[in-house]
């Protein structure tokens, strides 16, 4: 049970990456990218679960309780905001290639080689 | 600030207040600097969450010397840039100068910070502001490929970083690099600590643009604005080389070191492979933005091999060419500004002669000078940090490392003074060698809007400035045996564990700095024979080229093809070769690191 985890966030890196290489749209490879973050949060989130463990909020339960790790929940809520921030400007530079190249498949996309 | 008075449209105040604002980052990077030659690390606990027994709670900003060297030379190049901008930029809104302060920001977080998801969060911030800037002219086809490259790249790259992150504070509960270092030295080394090193490291690798992960850094500086640019390959692929030193000497030393002579091999090899393929790509380019880019590229492998000796001294050299290289790359950044700024093209062939005018005579003291601090020449600002690695390369039994130097530093140099010859001299053949691969390098007005007549010496002030204090920085007195002292003190993790977790101001020994020996001189001798010669060679060898059978010539160019058709600017293959780099790197460490 507690290898399944780590399993799911290595399956979800490799997929990640293989759709951002073989990858024959923009805004495809921007939610591959999505995919290849989710794996870290998967990562991280599951380095914080103990079994058994609360939400670790002391409101209502006696402080002392057994709660599940709140810094990597913290870690995951930044990583999100930034993620957020560099998919949006990803985007912005999809739209911004279909309206220069006409296309938004990375094979079109020339200009630079060599 | 500066965004939200983008409506004013005043872009008097916007240069104003920027060049102030990076003037005052540099100022007081130098006053942390100061501060940290004389009491040894820095270090600030925000919110005063102290540390607990062994435990570290809060966040730290932990300076030291080369952090804080690293944040004074960003600071720096930021103000120049800044300064350089102020008529080479013309169509501009306050955005830019936000973005470019906002990148400085970063870029200072990231040297002072002593916590490593801290740093990540300044990794992610100072790329996020890079991206940015790389699409400043979006209305052109180029920086749109250009900044996709590269923000895909350098953020599977964090990503990988936070993955490592993420395990190291599974074993440790740790985040601050002190208490993690201190941590790991109780634990041998393990699959899980290897897989951690290969995430980080080959997440800072990603940035610090070592083959195979650098395929984003020449398509970045092919479109990104020149100013841009110079901070590129002048600090921000430094950062990730500084990074890499960081949490090799402070987080992973202990459990790596019954490993170490396998580690420094595999870098070591790394870099050296990452040095040729530079070399040789910037040699054969035309458009100067890509030759200077692959320069830098060539050049982050030597950075590389002085940092993988894991030696005070070879780290100690790589930071004082650090400083050389960068003041001498942002002014050739600049003169190539120049260049672009009158002549609209960037192509070397296009330029050829033209830049035979009298009022461009300090453009071309700028470049000559440049490729002379490339190479290494003796005496220059980088001669003092290659002869250190040199003797650390001795030290540590790589008596060809100092050869390999040479010849890639002198390839390198060589490629500039060419340029310097062809563009100012007016020297070497007119047309460029047949190549249907090229990158167009003419259609680049919009930075400037069109051609002008006249070069403000506003722009060229800063080029000389720069490329004047990479030569003299050597010959300063103190600055290098600052530097070694500086290296001397980053390396020493239980001092530094002592300065973060129990506050007490540790003692270092400070051990005689080194000397200039004979061989120094004759490797630098020889590089710089080796810059002039190539040159030469270039620009007037057609004759000895005719000489040379046709079988190796054709071989030369189908492997040179073959090298170039590798840089496609397709992302699929970028990202194929981080996996490639990701995959071999791991295998490598599984193999011989347990």
């Amino acid at each position: 049970m507690s290898f399944f985890p780590y399993a799911v966030a290595a399956w979800l890196l490799a997929i990640g990456l293989y759709g951002i290489v073989t990858s024959r749209n923009l805004v495809h490879l921007v939610i591959c990218m999505t995919v290849v973050q989710s794996s870290t949060y998967i990562l991280l989130l599951a380095m914080g679960y103990r079994t058994n463990g609360k939400a670790p909020i002391f409101a209502d339960i006696p402080v002392g309780t057994k709660v599940v790790d709140p810094v990597v929940q913290a870690l995951t809520l930044v990583d999100v905001v930034v993620e957020a921030t560099v998919t949006a400007l990803l985007l912005a530079l999809a739209v911004q290639a279909h309206k220069r190249f006409g296309s938004i498949n990375p094979d079109d996309l020339h200009p630079l080689e060599g | 600030m500066l965004a939200a008075t983008n409506f004013l449209h005043n872009r008097y105040f916007a240069d104003v207040v920027g060049v102030l604002a990076a003037a005052a980052s540099a100022v007081l990077s130098a006053i942390l600097l100061a501060r940290a030659i004389d009491h040894g690390p820095l270090v600030y606990w925000f919110a005063g969450w102290k540390p607990n027994g062994h435990v570290a709670i809060g966040i730290s900003f932990t300076v030291d010397q080369i952090g804080a060297g690293a944040a004074t030379l960003a600071g720096v190049l930021v103000t120049a840039a800044l300064v350089f901008s102020v008529r080479y930029f013309e169509p501009v809104g306050h955005l830019f100068h936000a973005l470019m302060l906002v990148f400085l920001a970063a870029m200072t977080g990231f040297c002072l910070t002593g916590d490593l998801f801290n740093m990540f969060v300044w990794f992610e911030l100072m790329s996020g502001a890079a991206y940015a800037l790389t699409a400043y002219k979006i209305e052109e086809q180029g920086p749109i490929q250009g900044a996709i490259n590269f923000a895909v790249t350098n953020s599977v790259g964090a990503f990988m970083i936070l993955s490592g992150v993420g395990l190291l504070y599974g074993r440790t509960g740790a985040l601050n690099m002190a208490q993690l270092g201190h941590a790991l030295a109780q634990h041998s080394s393990d699959m899980l600590v290897v897989t951690a090193l290969m995430l980080i490291l080959v997440g800072f690798l990603i940035k610090a643009a070592v083959v195979p992960l650098h395929f984003w850094l020449a398509d970045a500086h092919a479109v990104a604005p020149t100013p841009v640019c110079v901070l590129f390959s002048g600090i921000m692929v430094q950062l990730g080389l500084y990074a890499v030193a960081r949490v090799y000497w402070t987080v992973f030393q202990s459990p790596l070191e019954p490993h170490l002579a396998a580690f420094r091999d595999i870098l070591i090899w790394m870099g050296v492979i990452c040095a040729f393929v530079g070399a040789i790509m910037c040699f054969s380019q035309h458009h100067l933005k890509r030759l200077l880019a692959f320069s830098t590229v060539s050049h982050s492998g030597l950075f590389l091999i002085g940092i993988a000796l894991a030696t005070h001294l070879g780290l100690a050299g790589t930071a004082a060419y650090v400083l050389a290289h960068g003041l001498a790359k942002g002014a050739l950044f600049m003169g190539v500004g120049v260049l672009l700024h009158r002549f609209v093209s960037v192509d070397e062939f296009e330029l050829h002669g033209r830049g035979r005018i009298a009022s461009l005579t300090p453009v071309a003291f700028v470049f000559v000078a440049g490729a002379l601090v490339l190479s290494a020449a003796p005496m220059f600002g980088s001669f003092f940090g290659k002869s250190l690695i040199d003797e650390a390369s001795l030290e540590q039994g790589y008596g060809w490392l100092p050869t390999v130097f040479m010849i890639c530093s002198g390839i390198t140099g060589g490629a500039v003074l060419r340029v310097a010859g062809r563009v100012f001299g007016g020297f070497g053949a007119h047309d460029a060698p047949e190549d249907p691969s090229e990158q167009e390098a003419e259609d680049e007005g919009s930075e400037t809007e069109g051609a002008h007549d006249h070069t403000p010496p506003i722009m060229v002030a800063p080029a000389l400035v720069l490329v004047v204090a990479a030569i003299v920085c050597g010959l300063v007195p103190h600055v290098i045996h600052t530097i070694e002292h500086g290296a001397e003190h980053f390396v020493d993790r239980g001092a530094y564990v002592k300065a973060v977790l129990d506050g007490a101001h540790p003692h270092f020994l400070e051990s005689p700095p080194s000397k200039l020996k004979g061989f120094d001189f004759l490797y630098g001798a020889g590089a710089t024979l080796l810059t002039i010669g190539l040159a030469a060679l270039a620009l007037f060898g057609r004759r000895i080229a005719e000489l040379v059978p046709e079988r190796i010539v054709d071989g030369g160019r189908t492997a040179l093809g073959g090298l170039r058709t590798l840089h496609s600017g397709h992302i699929g293959d970028y990202i194929a070769w981080v996996t490639f780099g990701m995959a071999g790197l791991g295998g490598l460490f599984a193999l011989t690191l347990r």
